[in-house]
Formats: structure tokens, C-alpha cells, sequence
């Protein structure tokens, strides 16, 4: 197919939504897995295409004819009777060349799609209700960590997702990159994709997995190889201690009043696994999955009542001070 | 030892006119009286029942999906709790599939199969009354449910884990479970009768290549439910059982798979699709060949469409699972068997096309609404050979795109032909014809409002937008949108307010309807409009594949069954051959006793496994009574 007439294809689709494309879309692709998505989607929407038109058509042209008197419908015509037995046979094979054709190029899409390197970079991502538990992983133990809701990858290189569930089934799902692929409970999925462009490409989770589904999103931030090498080395890192003293209350306040019990921040004694990792909750771009912006305001009001923003998720409301509030959230802010 | 004389039987043959029809309607009338109305066996009240029933299931449905249209019609609504949401989703799910969807076609193939086929009443009467307040009792416990709070939240396919017992502890998801045993039972009683009712039922003369096509695809249907809902009864069955007494079919810490249930599922899931599409496309047939003034082009290249559809069917499940990390070539393959059921479909529609361009179109309602069908289902047709492909499957599957592609290929593949069916056969089931003018208004309401509801659905979906999600925020620009679809949704609403407006006026002001209004060919318009409670007065012999049209003025028939008694004449399987005379049930309060105490049985198994040993004898009580000898004639012989 020509160029021009796949480009005037998608723009016919992509036209009314130019505005409204966002960073979750299949109509954006921005890695080599999606591009040959949205390369097979367009020759199997020309074909479809030609086909509902000449349907239409033909059926208009039927519509109009008036060939028959009325009264008398068991007349048969038999030259048109035997013409039309031709055709429709005719277009049944032409039906079965076209199926068949497509099924080809459906699987030749396939084998590009899940093509495997094994020189990729490899994550690990655990689905719970309703968050993601991210894990890098790496030849020494030194060198692997956990993160949440969030992950990092390096344009230009492969990256590998090793995909598993903690509790029900979940979907994982970067239309910019690529197509999703299940988190199934008892066993290990695997998809593979290579960003093309730099930028942050939402997620979200596409199987039903229980009250909030709708609100387990991360996002995918491809970064340029350098950058995201320093970002996987200081990712690696513990948590540095605040220096501020409400930064330091903070700290307090957030072993004393329970929050530790379900969060881990590496280097202090908050160790628990029950909620998102959170030692550098301070430089990631969403929290509760996906769900706010981080900012200090959105961090506070997710505090002081999860269960108004997320009805249902596992963190309960805390009694706070807004004086503690605060300090928890300046210590939650520094930890970048 | 006395050789008792036998009293000579009084045939048909002695009785003409006025006189045979008085007595066959005193032989077959059901008795009057609320007793009466719950004992009755007859086909035609039934199936009444039956259609009025799956209707008001499909109102429900819809205010369910105007509920849920509301909600995402902008970003971050509240009208619903995100606990609510996923009720009502589940809620619309089920009870479209099972409570109207498949219900509604067979409840047509209740009434009408026995007609077009020239019999006095459906095999297995009494089955039929069963399976009737078996889908009732199931339909209300489930909305009751729904109503106290119990309303099943694990989407209509109830994926494992999350309707386990950890994941979802309160009894809603066994409410779910216990609806599809209901549905089940319900249709495979139908599919058994329409099967018997075909194969031993037909009028002398009716031969294979001479059955209505709606009768074909409802055979094809009922053999699809026989070999489709097993599957769902395993699968539902040893959900319970692992909710109720800890078995681990589908808990992967002990040697269980959750992919399991998929399969067991899906294999049931996909073919159930074709149990609601088939007989629609045997109603487009129907209708085409009497508004298309001709048969339908290519009886047999559809009869065999049909019946390939069929198989197809049951190889394709595993398009459900695309996603789910199965072997590369294996999915390549369904991809390639999901396709080739475009070609089956593909051939039905050009018959129709070529019909159309012989014929001499006359543009009722009922045909309106099956070119309606024509243009909208090869649109869900087309995205399906889209979503059948793997690499599109991985982004568009489980997003509004799939969402788009299943209501277009369900509505506009199976609810436009069965309205049109409706006005079609209004007239013969209550004797007046629907007004032609609402019924255009119907028609061009349903026909936009169905578009600009689905159609944006598409892009929604490759923009991104998730099923099943209760809300999304205004960043990911999903809300004009949405806003466009509820709009249609909301036009589309209207179309039904319509129809039932329609349908109520009608009832009472419509135009008496005579015998064959329409000029139709088959042989339901040979008999009154309503028919009497015998169906036919004499059972007419078939010469031509459209008796009616064949010759206008003269019905050949066969006389000689009981003028005392209920009869109906069986026939060969292939040749329609009359063989032998065989009873037909009197009507009988124990099928209604029987589904009472299957009810009872089924909702107390939810609670109790005790249930399964308490509940078991009434069951078996009311078996006996329902198959207590009466020392007929037949009996005796």
C-alpha cells in the first residue's frame, strides 16, 4: 500500500481526535511493537473499508431495481437465478482468498510482535489489587531493587516485562508501546518492547480485577540510555535521611503511626510489603497508582482519606494533625 | 379373561368445518382460571410468555446500560459507586446474554417452530412449561438479589480468581453461578423440543430441503446450546464447588488453573454467541423472502451457512484469550478459524443481496429493519476479522473497541432482525398489526441511536479507554466522546420507548390482522391470527417449499388423528413421512411444582450443600407426579 493512501487512512480515523490523542493511545505509537500494530490494524481497516462500501453499495443498487411485477413471486428468472449463484460463489472464495490472505499477514504481524532478544533488559512487575510492584532485575543482587506504579526504560533498547499476579488476574497494558499482555495467578508472562521516542506513555491495567480497576494506571518513562543508567543507579540507592527538621518529624511520624507497617523505604526501618515501595516516592510523577499527580496537595489529600479518592484500596485512613500531615508529607516529598 | 369390545375412536375425518374446529378447541384449550394459567402446556401461551418475559429482562438490561451511559458521559461522575458500577455492568452482562439474548430467540422458536412446521403443539409440552418457570425463577432471583445488594460484581464472564471465595467472600458471586444453572436448564429443555419438534414433527410432505429457514437455524441453534452449555455447567458447577465445600479446580496454590475456566468458558462463551446470532439470521430470512416478494436466493448455500456456522463455532474460543500468554502458532491458528467464519456469514448476506436485487422490495417495517441489520452487522463483522487478529487483539481487547464490535454484531446482528421479527409477527401472535408509522419512527431512532451510541466506541477503545472502568479523569480525553455515545444511547432508548408504545396501542387500537397479512408464504400464516388453541384444524401437507404461495387458495391436508384426545402425527426424519399417531400431554400443574422444588433446591445450595440432599426429594416427588401414568389409551396400546 502506497504511502499517501496510509497516511490519508489513519488521518480519516486519527482526524476528529487530533486534539484528544494523549499519551495512552494505540493511535500513537511510540515503539517498534505498536508501529506494527497500527501497520496491521491499517491494512486490515483498508480491507474492511473496501468491503462495507462495496456491500453498501451493491445492496443501494438492489434497493432501486424493480424488475419483478407484483403478485407473482414464485416467477423465476433463471438467467439471473444461475448469474447470481456464480457471483455469490464467487465472492465466497474471493471471502475465503481474503481471510486467508489476512491471517497471514495477521501471523507475519505476530511474529515481529513477540520477536524475543535476549540481550533485553529485564522487569519484573507483580500485579496487585490495585497497584503495581515493579522490580528491576540484574545479574547481582546489588544491583536489583523494587519501585511501584512507576517504571523507567531506555529508549532504543529492548526491554523484556516478566509479568505475574499476586492476587487476580490483571492486565498489563502501554498502548504507546505495545499491546497488553495478562498477569495471570500461578504462572509467568512475558512481553517485549522497544521505545522509540522519549517521553512518559500512560498504562493502565485492561483486565477486570475488582473494585478500583479503573484506578490502577503507572506510567512508562522512556528516558535517553545515559539518562536512564543514572536513574537506575540512583533508584538503587537507600533512602538518604532528611536533614529538615519537619522532614525529620516526618520520618518519625511515619514509623510511629503505622504507615511503615505496609511501606518500605530501604535504609530505615520501614520495611513493610504489604503497599508500594516508597523510597523514592519523592521523583516519581503519579502516586496511588496512577491516580493523582505527586504533589505535595494531591499527597495530602490521598493521606488524610484514601478511601474517599480510591474507595475500597487496603489503606486505611489515618488520624493526623494537619501539623503531621504536613511533616509526613515534606518527609515523603524529599525522598527523590 | 374378557376381550373387551374397543369403542371406535372418533377421527377428524368424520367431523367438517365449524363442528371439527369447536371440538379440537375444546380437546386443546387450556382451562381457564389462574389454575388454568399455571397449567398450561400449550406452545403459543408459553412462548407468549416466554417473548413478554425476555422483553421485560431487556428493559431491565437497558436501564442498566442508560445508568452506566450516564456515568461516563463526562469524566469523574458520581452517580455510581465504583461497588454499584460493577454490580450494574455485571448485572447488564448477564441478564442481556442470559435472561434476554438467548431466552428471546428460543421463546420465538416456542411459538413459532410448531406453527411453521403444521403441528398442534411442541414435543414435550410439559418440558416447556418447565423450562419456562425455571428461566423466570432464575431471571427474578437474580434481579432480587440485585435488589437486596447481593448482585453478582465479577463481570458476566465471573473470571477465577477473582469470583473465588478469597476474592470475592459475600455470596455474590455464587447469586452468578447459580443464575447460569437456572438459564442453563431452561435452554437445554428448548433446545431438546425444538430438536424432537423438528426431526418427528413436521407436516407430511415437509422434507428436508422444504423446512422455513427460521426452522433450520433454530435447529442448528438448539444443536449448538446441547454441545455449548455443558461446558458452562461444568464451569459454573466447580465454581460453587470450590466456593461452597473448598474443592481446587481453580486455585493455582493447589495444582489448580485459572485458565481453566477461560477455556471451560469461552468454549461455551463463543458458541453462545451464534446461539443469539443464528436464529436472527433465520428471522432476516423470513422476513426478506416476504418484503423481497420472492424466496430467498440460495436455500441451500444457507441451510449449509447455517450448519457451518455452527461447527466453526465451537474452533474458535481461544480468541478470547489472545492476551493471556498462549502459545504463538496455536493462537496464529484460531486467528485463522476466527476468520473463516466471515465466509459462512459472508454468503448468507450475499444471498439476501441477491434477493433483494431480484425481488420487488416493499418497505414495512420488518424489512427496514433487516437492512438496517445488513449495514450494521458487516460493519461488526469487519471489526471482528480486526479483533480475531492477535496483533490488533493485543491492543484492542479488553478496551470500548470490543466493546463497539460485540454490540454491533449482538444488536445490530441480532435485536434489529428480532424487532423486525417482532413487527413481522405481532399480527399472528395478537391478531392486530403494529402501526407502520411508529414503527418508522422506530426504525430511524433505533438505526441513529444505535450508531452514534457504538460507533465512537471504536476510537475510545484505540484511544486507549478501558473496559469495565467505572470513571477516567478528564486528562485522558475520553469525555466528548463518551459524552456523543450516551447521547445515542439515550436516542436509542427512545426507539424502544417506541416499540412499547407501539406494542401497547396496537394491543388494544391496532388494525385487525387476517389470517396471512402480509402475504407471506409459510405455513404460521395458514392457520387465524391469533391461532386457535390446535394450531391447525387439519394438519396440511407440504408439496412446495412456500405452501402458501404455491398454491394461494388450496392447503392440502391429512385427516384422520383423534377427535377425542390431544394428537399430533409424527413424521420421518428426512422424508416427512406420516408414521404414527403419538398422544400430546394434557396440561398439568406439576411442571410448575417440579421448577418449584428445583428452585429451592438450587438457591438452598448456594447456603448449604445439605441442600443437595434435602432438596433432592421434593424434586423427586414432583417427578413422580408429573410422570404419574393416567392410563391413556396410548399407554394401554
Amino acid at each position: 500500500m502506497p504511502a499517501w493512501v496510509r497516511s490519508g487512512l489513519l488521518l480519516s480515523v486519527a482526524l476528529p481526535l487530533v486534539a484528544c490523542a494523549g499519551s495512552q493511545s494505540a493511535l500513537d505509537p511510540q515503539a517498534l511493537q505498536s508501529e506494527q500494530i497500527r501497520h496491521t490494524f491499517i491494512m486490515f481497516l483498508a480491507v474492511s473499508g473496501i468491503v462495507w462500501s462495496c456491500v453498501t453499495v451493491v445492496l443501494g443498487i438492489g434497493l432501486l431495481r424493480r424488475t419483478r411485477i407484483a403478485g407473482a413471486p414464485l416467477e423465476l428468472h433463471p438467467p439471473f437465478e444461475t448469474c447470481a449463484g456464480r457471483i455469490i460463489l464467487g465472492l465466497g472464495i474471493a471471502t475465503t482468498l481474503i481471510v486467508l490472505v489476512l491471517s497471514f499477514v495477521s501471523y507475519a504481524g505476530q511474529r515481529t510482535l513477540f520477536a524475543k532478544d535476549p540481550g533485553a533488559l529485564t522487569l519484573r512487575i507483580i500485579g496487585h489489587q490495585w497497584w503495581w510492584e515493579v522490580h528491576y532485575e540484574a545479574d547481582s543482587p546489588h544491583n536489583s531493587f523494587a519501585t511501584a506504579n512507576e517504571i523507567r526504560i531506555p529508549v532504543g533498547k529492548p526491554v523484556k516485562v516478566e509479568l505475574e499476579s499476586a492476587d487476580v488476574i490483571h492486565s498489563f497494558w502501554v498502548p504507546s508501546l505495545t499491546g497488553k499482555m495478562d498477569l495471570i495467578t500461578g504462572q509467568t508472562n512475558e512481553i517485549q518492547f522497544t521505545a522509540k521516542k522519549t517521553g512518559i506513555y500512560r498504562g493502565q491495567c485492561a483486565e477486570f480485577c475488582g473494585l478500583q480497576h479503573a484506578h490502577m494506571a503507572f506510567a512508562a518513562i522512556a528516558l535517553r540510555p545515559d539518562e536512564f543508567e543514572r536513574w537506575r543507579e540512583h533508584e538503587n540507592q537507600s533512602a538518604t535521611s532528611p536533614t529538615d527538621t519537619l522532614a525529620k518529624q516526618g520520618e518519625e511520624l511515619f514509623r510511629g503511626r503505622g504507615c511503615a507497617l505496609c511501606h518500605t523505604v530501604r535504609g530505615t526501618l520501614a520495611g513493610g510489603q504489604l503497599g508500594p515501595d516508597l523510597t523514592h516516592i519523592g521523583s516519581r510523577t503519579t502516586i496511588a497508582a496512577g491516580t493523582l499527580p505527586q504533589t505535595p496537595a494531591a499527597l495530602g489529600a490521598w493521606i488524610a482519606d484514601p478511601q474517599h479518592i480510591k474507595p475500597g484500596n487496603l489503606m486505611p485512613r489515618m488520624p493526623l494533625q494537619s501539623g503531621e500531615l504536613i511533616a509526613i508529607i515534606q518527609y515523603l516529598e524529599q525522598l527523590k | 379373561m374378557s376381550m373387551a369390545v374397543e369403542q371406535k375412536e372418533m377421527r377428524d375425518d368424520a367431523l367438517h368445518g365449524l363442528q371439527l374446529a369447536t371440538r379440537l378447541e375444546g380437546i386443546w384449550r387450556t382451562p381457564s382460571g389462574l389454575m388454568g394459567a399455571l397449567m398450561s402446556v400449550d406452545h403459543k401461551i408459553i412462548g407468549r410468555r416466554y417473548i413478554v418475559t425476555a422483553f421485560a429482562f431487556l428493559v431491565l438490561g437497558g436501564l442498566l446500560a442508560i445508568l452506566m451511559r450516564i456515568q461516563l458521559a463526562g469524566a469523574e461522575q458520581r452517580l455510581l459507586s465504583p461497588d454499584l458500577y460493577n454490580q450494574v455492568f455485571t448485572m447488564h452482562g448477564s441478564t442481556m446474554m442470559f435472561l434476554f439474548a438467548v431466552p428471546v430467540m428460543e421463546a420465538f422458536a416456542v411459538y413459532l417452530v410448531p406453527l411453521m412446521v403444521g403441528t398442534r403443539n411442541i414435543a414435550f409440552p410439559r418440558l416447556n412449561a418447565f423450562s419456562y418457570w425455571m428461566f423466570l425463577f432464575g431471571g427474578c432471583f437474580l434481579w432480587i438479589s440485585f435488589a437486596f445488594n447481593v448482585g453478582p460484581d465479577v463481570g458476566w464472564f465471573a473470571y477465577t480468581p477473582l469470583s473465588s471465595l478469597q476474592f470475592t467472600p459475600s455470596k455474590r458471586a455464587d447469586v452468578w453461578a447459580q443464575m447460569i444453572t437456572f438459564t442453563e436448564v431452561a435452554a437445554l429443555a428448548v433446545a431438546v423440543e425444538i430438536i424432537v419438534t423438528v426431526f418427528k414433527q413436521r407436516a407430511p410432505g415437509m422434507t428436508l430441503d422444504r423446512i422455513p429457514l427460521f426452522v433450520w437455524a433454530m435447529l442448528v441453534t438448539a444443536f449448538l446450546v446441547l454441545f455449548a452449555m455443558p461446558s458452562i455447567m461444568v464451569a459454573s458447577t466447580s465454581l460453587i464447588l470450590d466456593r461452597l465445600v473448598s474443592t481446587r479446580f481453580y486455585d493455582p496454590s493447589s495444582g489448580g488453573n485459572v485458565l481453566l475456566w477461560q477455556h471451560l468458558f469461552w468454549f461455551f462463551g463463543h458458541p453462545e454467541v451464534y446461539i443469539i446470532f443464528i436464529p436472527a439470521t433465520g428471522m432476516v430470512s423470513m422476513v426478506l423472502a416476504t418484503f423481497a416478494r420472492r424466496p430467498v436466493i440460495g436455500y441451500p448455500a444457507i441451510v449449509l451457512s447455517l450448519i457451518a456456522t455452527g461447527f466453526l463455532s465451537f474452533g474458535l474460543w481461544v480468541h478470547h484469550m489472545f492476551v493471556t500468554g498462549l502459545p504463538q502458532l496455536g493462537a496464529g491458528l484460531f486467528t485463522a478459524s476466527s476468520m473463516l467464519i466471515a465466509v459462512p456469514s459472508g454468503l448468507q448476506i450475499f444471498c439476501w443481496i441477491a434477493t433483494l436485487w431480484d425481488g420487488r422490495p416493499v418497505y414495512r417495517t420488518p424489512l427496514l429493519f433487516v437492512l438496517g441489520f445488513i449495514v450494521i452487522f458487516v460493519i461488526g463483522g469487519l471489526s471482528g476479522v480486526m479483533v480475531a487478529s492477535v496483533p490488533i487483539d493485543t491492543q484492542v481487547h479488553d478496551t470500548y473497541f470490543v466493546v463497539a464490535h460485540f454490540h454491533y454484531v449482538l444488536i445490530g446482528g441480532a435485536v434489529f432482525p428480532l424487532i423486525g421479527a417482532v413487527y413481522y409477527w405481532f399480527p399472528k401472535i395478537c391478531g392486530r398489526m403494529l402501526s407502520e408509522r411508529l414503527g418508522r419512527w422506530n426504525f430511524w431512532l433505533a438505526f441513529f441511536g444505535f450508531n452514534i451510541a457504538f460507533f465512537p466506541m471504536h476510537i475510545l477503545g484505540l484511544m486507549g479507554m478501558p473496559r469495565r472502568v467505572y470513571t477516567y479523569t478528564p486528562e485522558m480525553g475520553w469525555d466528548r466522546l463518551n459524552l456523543l455515545s450516551s447521547v445515542g444511547a439515550a436516542i436509542f432508548a427512545l426507539s424502544f420507548a417506541v416499540l412499547l408504545a407501539n406494542a401497547i396501542y396496537s394491543l388494544r387500537r391496532g388494525m385487525p390482522a387476517n389470517d396471512n397479512p402480509w402475504d407471506a408464504s409459510t405455513l404460521e400464516w395458514a392457520t387465524a391470527s391469533p391461532p386457535p388453541p390446535q394450531n391447525f384444524d387439519r394438519i396440511p401437507v407440504v408439496t412446495h417449499r412456500d405452501p402458501l404461495w404455491a398454491d394461494p387458495n388450496i392447503l392440502p391436508v391429512i385427516a384422520g388423528l383423534s377427535a377425542e384426545r390431544r394428537e399430533v402425527l409424527l413424521t420421518s426424519l428426512a422424508d416427512a413421512e406420516p408414521q404414527i399417531r403419538e398422544a400430546s400431554p394434557e396440561p398439568s400443574i406439576w411442571p410448575l411444582l417440579t421448577a418449584i422444588a428445583t428452585t429451592i433446591f438450587f438457591i438452598g445450595s448456594i447456603f448449604t450443600p445439605w441442600a443437595v440432599v434435602w432438596g433432592t426429594p421434593p424434586m423427586a416427588i414432583t417427578l413422580i407426579g408429573w410422570f404419574w401414568p393416567t392410563g391413556s389409551k396410548e399407554d394401554e396400546e
